[in-house]
């Protein structure tokens, strides 16, 4: 496995690194998302810079449809790829004072082809009997093409049809970087020192032995852990309020997924219900099994550095929250719960994309807080797109590259559920 | 999809394949005849395993066509736009699903079906402002796009999707447009509609049939029925005994309250 690593600088195929895929997150966290967010929580922070030319490209939409459907990843001789999508949408609900905004959200999203519907209380009642809609002015509700499916065979899908196309994967953790340093002006006649990292050391897992591995580009998807990979690139040494002072505002942040059994809750049709005080949850599988949690505020955050699960927070502030929505939910049974992390970005709560200004061949995909996987597509093609041309192609992400932690730029992202 | 290659009981599918392969290189993409014996293909699937895990330009045919008969697919379901604005939504609709090879049905009009050559009578163009009542789409290959056509027939009563291979959750959770006249609608034999796409049924509120029999990919089917039939009260759904798959034998009956302690 060593030996295969080594053509993998100079063969096709983009070298993700990140420290091991064993350390909690991702399939561990929460196990869903829903599509529409793609257009949701992107556009509106986009909204400098709408898709720059209409033609006929498959849309967004479009875009996963074919992944979800496993058109795009169609492997010969594999079964097709079944993402388990529950197409029974979001149904967000807001309060008096989030009421404009979610309007406003609403119509960016219809703007990009979404369907979504908004619910008066009545029209909720209705629909849903099992909703207590004390305290909700607006409820948004996606019809078509929305809901969440199983991140674990999406990855599982991702992986075998870049495996059929070439890919090597080989795990390990990263500990060193080597670089070079140039030192170069700017038009202004500034002197400004600009890295290439030339190679990368691999420990194996459980040993000491370590694979130098040269590369042409790395790429930061480490999530959670972004922040130590772009430490030991240099990223953030420097004096504060400077360029290369900078550090990758990227930390680890612990959430909490519990599972309960309530045999009278809400029938097949619940949607994910995303309540007011930002308590979620959402049906799981056929047997009366729900699955949810809530985020915690900044000073309930819990310590990031295990990922054991904190009975008490569902006691305290999940369970009351629940009840009061679905008065179903005042007599349930917590089955389990897991933990996972969040790469939070703590600047604005949104994404970081495209390559660094001074470590010149790192490009990041990380700090999605939450929506990474909902991102991931439109942000690999805009990796891809950023390193093969250059430049960004099917949307302009330029506001979610890094140099906006050095200039101050807030994307501030509020719909972190 | 490729459950259609691997396992040969999609014998309809089979049957669209046939004549065009029969020339040069059947059986290197579709798996020989619909009348084959199970153990020759099973040795021809794993040649052709062997060979595609060996040569590279094995498995790039093959890559190719799966990509070719997607292209195929979609190409069937592609939106006629332009016949919408020249005849309206019924005359393209009525169109979509009749190229297809499936049924339609105007209002107070027999049904036109297309005959086995796959021609059909043109004389609906005569009379597409009349609304579609009822469509039988069984065994076509309509899928997410093609769906398009199909929802512009907004009075629609009578939808099915019988053995269609490509219908999944997906196109189950556009069907919502039709929920004001859709009465009937009958998935039975779809691969690969599972409970998960059931449940946006729920949208149909006039639906009074429902067909839900024989669908491999839900996996309780009883509970699925039983669910059904609470998300959607109005309709009678067909098609699953709920007692399926439950045990009932002298061995499991209690007995305990049935015959008094001995004392």
């Amino acid at each position: 496995m060593i030996r295969r690593v080594l053509p993998h600088g100079m063969g096709r195929g983009l070298l993700t690194r990140r420290p091991g895929t064993r350390r909690g997150g991702f399939s561990l966290g929460k196990v869903e998302d829903h599509k529409r967010v793609l257009w949701f929580w992107v556009v509106p922070n986009l909204r400098l810079c709408v898709l720059q030319d209409p033609k006929p490209w498959p849309t967004l939409a479009g875009q996963w449809v074919g992944l979800g459907k496993g058109e795009y990843l169609a492997v010969v001789d594999a079964p097709p790829l079944d993402l388990r999508f529950n197409p029974s949408g979001y149904l967000l609900l807001a309060s008096e004072k989030d009421a404009a905004a979610m309007e406003s959200n609403v119509k960016v999203q219809r703007q990009e082809g979404a369907k979504v519907s908004l619910m008066s209380p009545d029209q909720l009642r209705n629909k849903f009997p099992w909703i207590n809609t004390e305290g909700v002015a607006l409820a948004s509700y996606g019809m078509e093409d929305e809901g969440w499916f199983d991140p674990w065979c999406l990855l599982q899908g991702l992986r075998r049809k870049v495996q059929s196309l070439g890919v090597l994967f080989c795990q390990g953790e990263v500990t060193r970087f080597v670089s070079s340093s140039q030192r170069m002006l700017t038009t202004d006649d500034k002197a400004v020192v600009l890295k290439r990292i030339h190679e990368v050391h691999v420990k194996m897992d459980r040993s000491l032995e370590y694979q130098p591995v040269e590369c042409a580009i790395v790429i930061n998807a480490a999530g959670a852990w972004s922040a130590q990979i772009a430490a030991l690139a240099g990223i953030g040494e420097g004096p504060p309020g400077t360029l290369q002072g900078t550090k990758l505002p990227v930390e680890p942040r612990k959430r909490y997924v519990y599972v309960w059994h309530c045999p009278q809750g809400p029938g097949l049709e619940t949607p994910l219900v995303a309540d007011t005080s930002g308590a979620y949850f959402r049906r799981e599988g056929l047997g009366s099994n729900y699955l949810g949690g809530r985020s915690p505020t900044e000073q309930e955050e819990p310590d990031p550095a295990n990922l054991e699960v904190d009975h008490d927070f569902f006691q305290d502030k999940v369970w009351p929250h629940l009840a009061l929505r679905v008065p179903a939910f005042e007599t349930l049974k917590v089955q389990s719960a897991w933990a996972g992390y969040y790469d939070y970005n703590t600047f604005d709560q949104n994404g970081v994309v495209g390559p660094h200004p001074l470590v010149v061949n790192m490009y990041f995909a990380t700090g999605f807080s939450g929506h990474g996987l909902q991102q991931a597509p439109g942000v690999g093609r805009a990796v891809a797109e950023m390193v093969l041309k250059g430049r960004f192609q099917t949307i302009d992400l330029s506001p979610f590259l890094f140099t906006r932690f050095y200039l101050g730029e807030k994307i501030q992202e509020n719909n972190i559920i | 999809m490729w459950d259609l290659v691997l396992e040969d009981r999609r014998i309809n599918s089979l049957r669209l394949v046939a004549p065009m392969w029969n020339g040069r290189i059947r059986g290197i993409h579709r798996l020989g005849g619909a009348v084959a014996p199970e153990g020759n293909q099973k040795k021809k699937r794993t040649i052709l395993q062997f060979l595609t895990n060996y040569f590279y330009d094995v498995e790039a045919l093959r890559d190719y066509l799966l990509q070719r008969e997607m292209y195929k697919v979609h190409e069937k379901n592609r939106s006629y736009t332009w016949l919408e604005k020249q005849h309206g939504p019924y005359g393209a609709g009525a169109f979509f699903i009749l190229k297809q090879g499936g049924a339609v049905k105007f209002r107070d009009k027999e049904w036109i079906r297309p005959d086995k050559y796959g021609h059909f009578s043109q004389e609906f163009w005569n009379f597409c402002e009349v609304p579609v009542e009822a469509v039988d789409a069984s065994d076509c290959d309509i899928n997410y796009e093609g769906l398009d056509n199909l929802l512009r027939l907004k009075e629609l009563q009578s939808l099915s999707l019988q053995r269609c291979s490509h219908v999944d959750d997906w196109c189950l959770s556009r069907l919502y447009p039709l929920a004001d006249s859709l009465q009937e609608l009958s998935l039975a034999g779809c691969p690969r509609v599972s409970e998960r796409g059931l449940a946006c049924l729920h949208h149909l509120q006039n639906l009074r049939r429902l067909d839900i029999s024989d669908l491999p990919a839900v996996s309780n089917p009883g509970l699925t029925q039983i669910l059904v039939e609470e998300m959607l009260p109005n309709c009678e759904v067909v098609g699953v005994d709920w007692a399926e798959g439950l045990k009932s034998g002298p061995e499991e009956q209690p007995q305990d309250t049935a015959s008094p302690v001995p004392a």
